[in-house]
């Protein structure tokens, strides 16, 4: 469906994309993470045929864009990630005006405008001028406008930056709709629960270069840990942690108080001997929990850095 | 494709004519400065006054001879005639508000009696003026010439001086040893047949029994006329101003028409363009169009209104002057589009444009006319493009000329119209983010 092959462009001495290569297929939702200045909205533009790269390749259903106006631009549709309406025209009027970019008038235009407006949940609002919206109804309006024209491939650019989580809840079920719609998404966020939440595959870009490309399950198995236990015991001391990190696939262990905490790399097989082990000693425990590790830890261990502080 | 086309420049419309400001801009602001500035150039032909010209004059003399003199100025419709004292006119004069003082120093009318028949002891007039107003100064001294001419020969011919004068010149005749005999008769028989002139034309007492244009006058008077478009038809000063104004505030709709397209591009409303299947000629084409029909509509406008309400008429070709319209509609587009191609970001962008526009709008002869440009500067400023189309507004609105003087000024519009255009589709920062 859509292949980026060593994607480069380089802004004056600055790499702003330095060889990004994914593939998504048809349906499926893949995610580019990272930080701001990562690169994420070049590769975009680059991929909307709006930025021309380097050096590097995008082939839509195997073909490369031919200039600015081949028609295989209809299968992309992009939502940017500024809000790319007209305040001044009201959502009806900014939504025939972007259908009439791809030629759509009359009473086919009538109709999927509805159809998007519906689905966004704004189909009351038509009327009503982009200015006079909040935040979150902009952020559904800009998403509208990229499906007036049935793509099939839909470049999501932050679309949820900056809007309370109500309305982000609300685009996420839209998404979730065209998703089961069979549309083929990539989502681009330097939100980790997002991409958790809504990815099929993810792609973690940084300083322009991809540094992992997986499934989410993929990714978690690069941790070192996929699971850290808590067991609250009734007596925690003079327990010999040393013997604990000595059981399989165990990979760390210490006390906080009575809490114990370890780290398995497998919880299947890790967590019995864990617990076996404690009866053997005889130690008791009132309460037991399981806790993954987010998306935020992986990409601390990829780049040594925390994806908010950037 | 053509949807797409539609749809861009309806939108530009629709944005344009919502937005109070930019009407206000674009309509009231024009029309308003336009009315002002043909208001003090001149209105519409003679239907308002001309100033007359301030002038004082110094009375040294009082005899009947000045006293007339002060009389004839004071009848002249160019000049606003005031007596005044010596120091007290060269105040004025100095300050500014009299541009001409005329001193007439005491025993002006003896002095000038003597020098009419002999050309000894002239006496001076003085005249004070100001040296910023040299155009009125010589006419005031042409109007002062003929005056004193009239007033000094009507008193020669019929008035009492008169008779003592030709007395004493007759007298002067007898005496004068240096004359040769038949000269000496000659002017004996002219200065007896001015004297018998006197006795028979009635009371040589009183000046004023006689007919009042006695005496020498100037052997001609001036008819005025304007020449423009037909005979009868007068210079029309809001003929001028709706044109040079429509000019000046187009080409600032044109420069918020380029900033608009920034503006765009910072918004990201430039990516869903660039995202559709639409040529980059399309994109900037568009605003064009859409520009070209703005500038169309606010020329009609405004000149409908000098028509309704000043009667501005198009006393030349009207296919001329809506091609002249046209053309520099086309010019002011692609002059939009030029700045959105260098612009960097809107507000830097403004600044410079407004600029550039002022000094195109100044040396094109929008504000003041161009034929009142030194000569070298009308030279220059052809290269300005804005100097056709206002001297091709002209040619078609009060000049009366036909269409084939539109022509020059529609080519060169277009020629300009094509420079920037290319410069723009070719110089655009498609890639920027604004
Ligand atoms: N038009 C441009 N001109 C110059 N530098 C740019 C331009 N667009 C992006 N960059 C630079 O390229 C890098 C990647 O930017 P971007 O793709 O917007 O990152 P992201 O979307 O991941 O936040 C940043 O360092 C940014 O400053
Ligand atoms: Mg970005």
């Amino acid at each position: 469906m859509l292949e980026v092959k060593s994607l480069r462009k380089s802004y004056g001495s600055k790499v702003a994309v330095d060889g990004v290569s994914f593939t998504v297929g048809k349906g499926e939702t893949i995610g580019l993470l990272g930080p701001n200045g990562a690169g994420k909205t070049t590769t975009v533009s680059m991929i909307a045929g709006l930025t021309r790269q380097d050096s590097g390749d995008v082939l839509i259903d195997g073909r490369r864009l031919q200039g600015d106006t081949d028609p295989v631009k209809r299968k992309i549709g992009l939502v940017p990630q500024d809000l790319a309406l007209y305040d001044e025209l009201s959502a009806g009027d900014n939504l025939q005006f972007f259908a009439a970019l791809y030629d759509i008038s009359g009473s086919k235009a009538k109709q999927v405008i509805a159809e998007a407006l519906t689905l966004v949940g704004l189909a009351d609002r038509a009327k009503d001028k982009v200015g006079t919206f909040s935040g979150g109804m902009k952020r559904r309006v800009n998403l509208a406008a990229a499906l007036l024209h049935d793509p099939d491939i839909l470049l999501l650019d932050e679309p949820t930056v900056g809007v309370d989580p109500q309305s982000r809840n609300a685009i996420f079920e839209n998404l979730e709709t065209l998703k089961a719609r069979g549309k083929t998404l990539v989502y681009t966020t330097h939100y980790m629960e997002e991409a958790e939440r809504l990815c099929d595959r993810l792609v973690v870009i940084d300083h322009g270069k991809v540094i992992a490309g997986d499934t989410l399950r993929g990714l978690y198995r690069l941790l070192p840990v996929t699971n850290i236990l808590e067991i609250e015991l009734d007596d925690a001391s003079g327990l010999d942690l040393a013997l604990l990190r000595e059981l399989p696939n165990v990979t760390s262990a210490e006390i906080s108080g009575s809490v114990l905490k370890a780290g398995v790399r497998d919880l299947s097989t890790g967590a019995p001997g864990i617990l076996q082990w404690l009866t053997a000693q005889g130690r008791t425990y009132q309460h037991v929990v399981s806790e993954r590790p987010s998306l935020e830890t992986v990409f601390l261990s990829l780049t040594g850095r925390s994806l908010r502080d950037v | 494709m053509t949807t797409a086309l539609k749809a861009l420049v309806v939108k530009d419309l629709k944005l344009f004519f919502g937005d109070r400001r930019a009407v206000i801009m674009s309509f009231i602001a024009p029309i308003a400065i336009a009315s002002f500035f043909g208001y003090i150039f001149g209105g519409n032909g003679g239907k308002t006054e001309t100033s007359k010209i301030a002038i004082l004059m110094v009375d040294q003399d009082h005899s009947k001879i000045s006293n007339d003199i002060f009389a004839q100025l004071n009848k002249d419709k160019n000049l606003d005639t005031k007596a005044a004292g010596l120091e007290e006119s060269r105040a004025a004069v100095k300050k500014g508000s009299a541009i001409v003082a005329i001193v007439i120093p005491p025993d002006f009318g003896k002095n000038a009696g003597n020098a009419f028949f002999s050309s000894a002891n002239k006496p001076e007039v003085g005249v004070f003026y100001d040296p910023s107003h040299g155009a009125e100064q010589g006419m005031v001294q042409g109007i002062l010439t003929g005056t004193i001419m009239q007033s000094v020969s009507k008193e020669m011919f019929s008035g009492q001086t008169g008779q003592v004068f030709i007395d004493d010149a007759l007298k002067q005749v007898d005496t004068n040893s240096g004359l040769e005999a038949g000269d000496k008769s000659s002017l004996r028989t002219m200065l007896q047949g001015v004297q018998q002139w006197n006795q028979r034309t009635g009371t040589p007492n009183s000046g004023t029994g006689i007919a009042g244009n006695g005496g020498l006058t100037v052997p001609y008077q001036i008819k005025e006329e304007a020449v423009t478009a037909r005979a009868g038809v007068q210079y029309n000063g809001f003929g001028h101003s709706f044109g040079g104004m429509g000019v000046q505030f187009i080409l600032f709709m044109a420069i918020d028409a380029g900033i608009g397209v920034l503006l765009q591009r910072q918004r990201g409303l430039w990516k869903r363009f660039r995202a559709a299947p639409l040529s980059r000629t399309m994109l900037l084409g568009s605003r064009a169009i859409s520009t070209t029909i703005i500038s169309m509509i606010i020329l009609l406008t405004m000149f409908a209104f000098a028509r309704v309400v000043f009667g501005v008429r198009i006393e030349g070709s009207m296919a001329g002057f809506l091609s002249v319209c046209l053309a520099f509609s086309l010019m002011t587009a692609t002059f939009g589009l030029l700045i959105a191609a260098l612009g960097t970001t809107p507000e830097a962008t403004r600044g410079l444009a407004i600029f550039v526009t002022l000094i195109m709008v100044m040396l094109g002869g929008a504000w003041v006319p161009s034929f009142i440009f030194p000569q070298w500067l009308r030279k220059v400023t052809v290269a300005v493009p804005t100097r056709w189309a206002i001297d091709g507004l002209d040619a078609m609105v009060w000049r009366g000329q036909g269409f084939n003087d539109a022509v020059a000024p529609v080519l060169v519009l277009l020629f300009s119209a094509l420079v920037f255009g290319v410069l723009a589709v070719t110089r655009f920062k498609w890639e920027a983010e604004g």
